[in-house]
């Protein structure tokens, strides 16, 4: 099974980062962007196993170590389908 | 005084920690791989700076789920006073000892040269041998010191005196230029609730002999010594 995690700021977390991208961007030319927001990626591969446990283990994996909740948010994708 | 200072692959003010606690105490603090699961009977507990983990996934993520932090925090729990300086504050916000979170300094650079700190807070282990509204000039060196907490925490650690110390010029006004990395309310060190865990941004190890140029932060040190004995 694979999952694909993105972690992301919460709105309103500044993210200066993602305004140094813009700023980068609007020099290579590219007019017209509104915003930048910088996250991460992470890309699992899971044993095979019931789904629903390997939902609930990739939620724990999230709120432990993976997002800081305090000012990220996570998705978690698992096989190609969103997990709520 | 008997301290242990807790080493992780990256920590680098490991040694500058320990001789300036040596130098206040007479002892040398124990030093504890991250590997270790026991601690011995110790007085402080020291988290040192540096880059655990190379800061991978977030600065002090990682380093923060070491087999030793378990009982580290359970130290910290029983009210054993412990120290997180630079890395060793963002260690300690991530395992929960401590609220909010450090995040990458708001110019994106590396800041690293002498600030100004305003004592907030005199009534703890760490910081009773400042006065009120002391102000103090200790070096920072970091990429991630950018404090952020939401309003109701923030108003929680003001209202129970937890902010120990604040960015500040040298007048002692805690205004936005003497800011050193955008850090909400120019919060440069903070307390748990009962004032046994101290997180700082600034290096008060850098600061405890006339060889470095100041030694505003020997009296923390001598501070710990002096209660612990009591």
């Amino acid at each position: 099974m694979q999952a694909r995690i993105h972690v992301t700021l919460k709105n309103g977390v500044l993210d200066p980062q993602g305004k140094a991208i813009h700023h980068a961007l609007a020099g290579l030319g590219f007019a017209g962007v509104e915003d930048v927001r910088q996250g991460k990626y992470l890309e699992l591969e899971l044993a095979d196993q019931d789904r629903a446990a390997a939902e609930q283990q990739l939620r724990q994996m999230c709120e432990q170590l993976l997002a800081n909740t305090v000012i990220e948010s996570y998705a978690i994708e698992l096989d190609g389908e969103a997990v709520a | 005084m008997t301290a242990a200072i807790i080493v992780f692959p990256g920590s680098n003010c490991d040694r500058d920690t320990a001789v300036a606690l040596e130098a206040a105490s007479g002892r040398a603090p124990r030093l504890i791989w991250h590997r270790e699961t026991a601690l011995p009977k110790v007085d402080l507990i020291v988290i040192p700076g540096g880059f655990a983990y190379g800061d991978y996934l977030r600065a002090g993520a990682i380093a923060a789920h070491s087999p030793i932090m378990r009982e580290v925090v359970a130290r910290a729990h029983a009210g054993v006073p412990t120290l997180g300086i630079c890395n060793g504050f963002q260690v300690l916000t991530e395992t929960g000892l401590l609220p909010g979170v450090l995040t990458r300094n708001a110019s994106l650079r590396f800041v690293c040269r002498d600030v100004h700190l305003r004592v907030e807070q005199t009534d703890s282990v760490f910081t009773c041998k400042y006065r009120p509204d002391q102000v103090l000039r200790i070096p920072v060196a970091h990429m991630d010191g950018n404090y952020i907490a939401d309003d109701t925490t923030l108003q929680e650690l003001e209202d129970h005196g937890q902010i120990a110390l604040r960015y500040c010029d040298a007048d002692g006004a805690a205004t936005a230029e003497a800011n050193p990395n955008g850090a909400q309310r120019n919060i440069a060190g903070l307390f748990n609730r009962r004032r046994n865990v101290l997180g700082l941004m600034p290096h008060p190890e850098r600061a405890a002999d006339p060889h470095h140029g100041g030694t505003d932060g020997r009296a923390l040190f001598a501070g710990l010594v002096e209660m612990i004995a009591a």
